[in-house]
């Protein structure tokens, strides 16, 4: 799976904050001017006060696994040529979970409250934009 | 005067199909609509309020069924929130019938989801989602099974949950399934069969998983006055509720479903306990389905559903039977199963089940679970009496 080509993800105007963070290799989290409050998956209103004021900063990229399973059953390409492999929400050292692949391991190795950080796989572009999805590896 | 009690269900049927190449999704539907109205002792002219969900319907599905039905309700509701929609129709048409806005309203569902080859279990999210909420599941090839092996995973790791006792639950409603003519999948299995089954997505097995079927079902619903003059005895509905739950600002807590605010709201309308239920109609996907909702619907505490379903206590005969009519896991599964909830619990409280009716059926609880529990989900809970 490390080297598996991703899917292209559809990213908007509320979005491209976090996927041009992961351009860069970094993980990319909200957090509202007016309540504090720190938000995943990133949208263009606070969640829990509806204000429109929203900062942006670089999260550590260092998280535990919350949860995983290793999948050895899908159809769907190009997932169906590298099963078994790993999928898991991620809770970051920041607060907020996030739901991703576990790579750099064997899936029998992967265990809940694993330490990992984020690893990026690049996705291939002809328009000259950097984007790359996050996945995460042991530490 | 209240919801609780004065709304009843009048008319059920389930399509006896579980595999129809030579039907459409509205065929099996408008077939459906005929049993429930002969059983409810209406007719399609009597009917004045449409309620339909389907695998494949859009924004004007309810539209088109209305035309093929040459239907004109005073009443339409097209809620889609997956598998548990059904039990959702139900809870929108007592509201609709208790404020006087139609006075029979029918619900409807169709499938043919096995005979087009529907994987809907291990296909999805392949490509990558266009939309911007897959772009946070699509590209890591989540599945429906993979969805729920999370939860599974977590339960275990957490509560020390064994996979032997998720496999209690797909035996238990084999054995259900053996008792039901109609089911699809009648032979005996044992927790060894499936442990030995393939892993889809650990820790859950092939047969942790829902068949797939095709199939449909119908629902009347009615005033519990217009209902008593009807020929059947009424079911009434005694309380009910829904909810959602997802990953909310990134905090998800997998282990609390839809299920706990739906059914705290249903229990509290109809003022009973949970001491007081049956049986229970829970929507099951996967194992970890019906004993993560056990847990949800405050029948055990969090973390004691492995201990729950073992020692025969949801099979027939036992202090709370889970499905008689054998499940998703073994009866049928066509996608979104719902209204299968409804119907068995119906057919149950009227004694009508034959060699899997559960003894003295006087109280049920339904639960419906749509979407994963995984990612996102509804869930819509109705407690029903018989009279």
């Amino acid at each position: 799976m490390s080297d598996m080509e991703y899917p292209l993800v559809y990213a908007s105007w509320e979005t491209r904050a976090y996927w041009e963070g992961c351009g860069r290799g970094e993980i990319v989290l909200q957090r509202c001017r007016s309540c504090q409050t720190v938000q995943h998956k990133p949208r263009a209103i606070c969640a829990t006060c509806l204000s429109s004021e929203i900062d942006h900063f670089v999260a550590s990229g260092r998280a535990t696994i919350y949860t995983f399973t290793v999948t050895h059953q899908n159809q769907a390409l190009p997932f169906r040529d590298h099963c078994p492999y790993v999928m898991a929400y991620v809770t970051l050292e920041e607060g907020p979970r996030l739901f991703t692949n576990i790579v750099g391991a064997e899936p029998s190795t992967v265990r809940i409250g694993m330490a990992v950080v984020a690893d990026f796989a690049p996705q291939v572009r002809t328009d000259g934009e950097v984007f790359a999805v996050p996945r995460f590896r042991p530490e | 005067m209240t919801i609780s009690g004065n709304i009843a269900i009048a008319g059920v049927f389930e399509h006896p199909t579980r595999w129809a190449p030579d039907k459409t999704e509205f065929q099996i539907m408008a077939e459906s609509a005929r049993g429930a109205l002969a059983d409810a002792g209406l007719t399609i002219k009597d009917v004045d309020g449409l309620f339909a969900a389907s695998m494949t319907m859009g924004a004007m599905g309810t539209v088109e069924l209305a035309e093929y039905l040459n239907l004109k309700p005073n009443y339409v509701d097209g809620t889609n929130i997956g598998g548990s929609s059904f039990v959702a129709h139900v809870n929108h048409a007592a509201a609709a019938i208790h404020a006087g806005l139609c006075e029979v309203a029918l619900i409807l569902y169709g499938s043919t989801s096995a005979s087009t080859a529907t994987a809907i279990g291990t296909g999805g999210y392949g490509g990558g989602g266009r939309n911007p909420s897959e772009a946070w599941t699509g590209p890591y090839g989540m599945t429906t099974v993979g969805s729920y092996a999370l939860v599974a995973q977590l339960h275990m790791n957490k509560y020390g949950t064994k996979p032997e006792q998720l496999a209690e639950i797909a035996v238990t409603m084999r054995a259900h399934a053996a008792l039901n003519p109609n089911a699809k999948m009648r032979q005996l299995i044992t927790v060894d069969d499936v442990m030995e089954s393939r892993v889809i997505s650990e820790p859950l097995h092939l047969l942790d998983c829902c068949i797939i079927s095709d199939g449909g079902g119908a629902v009347v619903v009615t005033s519990a006055a217009r209902a008593r003059d009807l020929p059947k005895k009424p079911v009434l509905l005694l309380g009910c509720g829904e909810a959602l739950a997802h990953q909310e600002i990134g905090s998800p807590d997998l282990f609390t479903l839809a299920a706990k605010q739906s059914s705290t709201r249903a229990f509290s309308m109809a003022g009973v306990s949970r001491d007081d239920i049956d049986f229970a109609m829970i929507y099951d996907s996967f194992t970890i389905t019906v004993l993560a909702t056990l847990e949800n619907l405050g029948f055990c505490a969090l973390g004691e559903g492995g201990a729950f379903v073992s020692d025969g206590r949801i099979r027939l005969g036992g202090a709370l039977p889970v499905n008689p009519d054998g499940g998703g896991l073994s009866n049928n599964h066509p996608g979104m199963r719902g209204i299968f909830l409804v119907i068995e619990a119906v057919k149950q409280l009227r004694g009508e089940c034959g060699d899997r009716q559960v003894t003295g059926a006087k109280l049920a609880l339904a639960h419906g679970t749509g979407g994963t529990i995984g990612v996102a989900h509804s869930g819509a809970t109705i407690i029903l009496g018989s009279e």
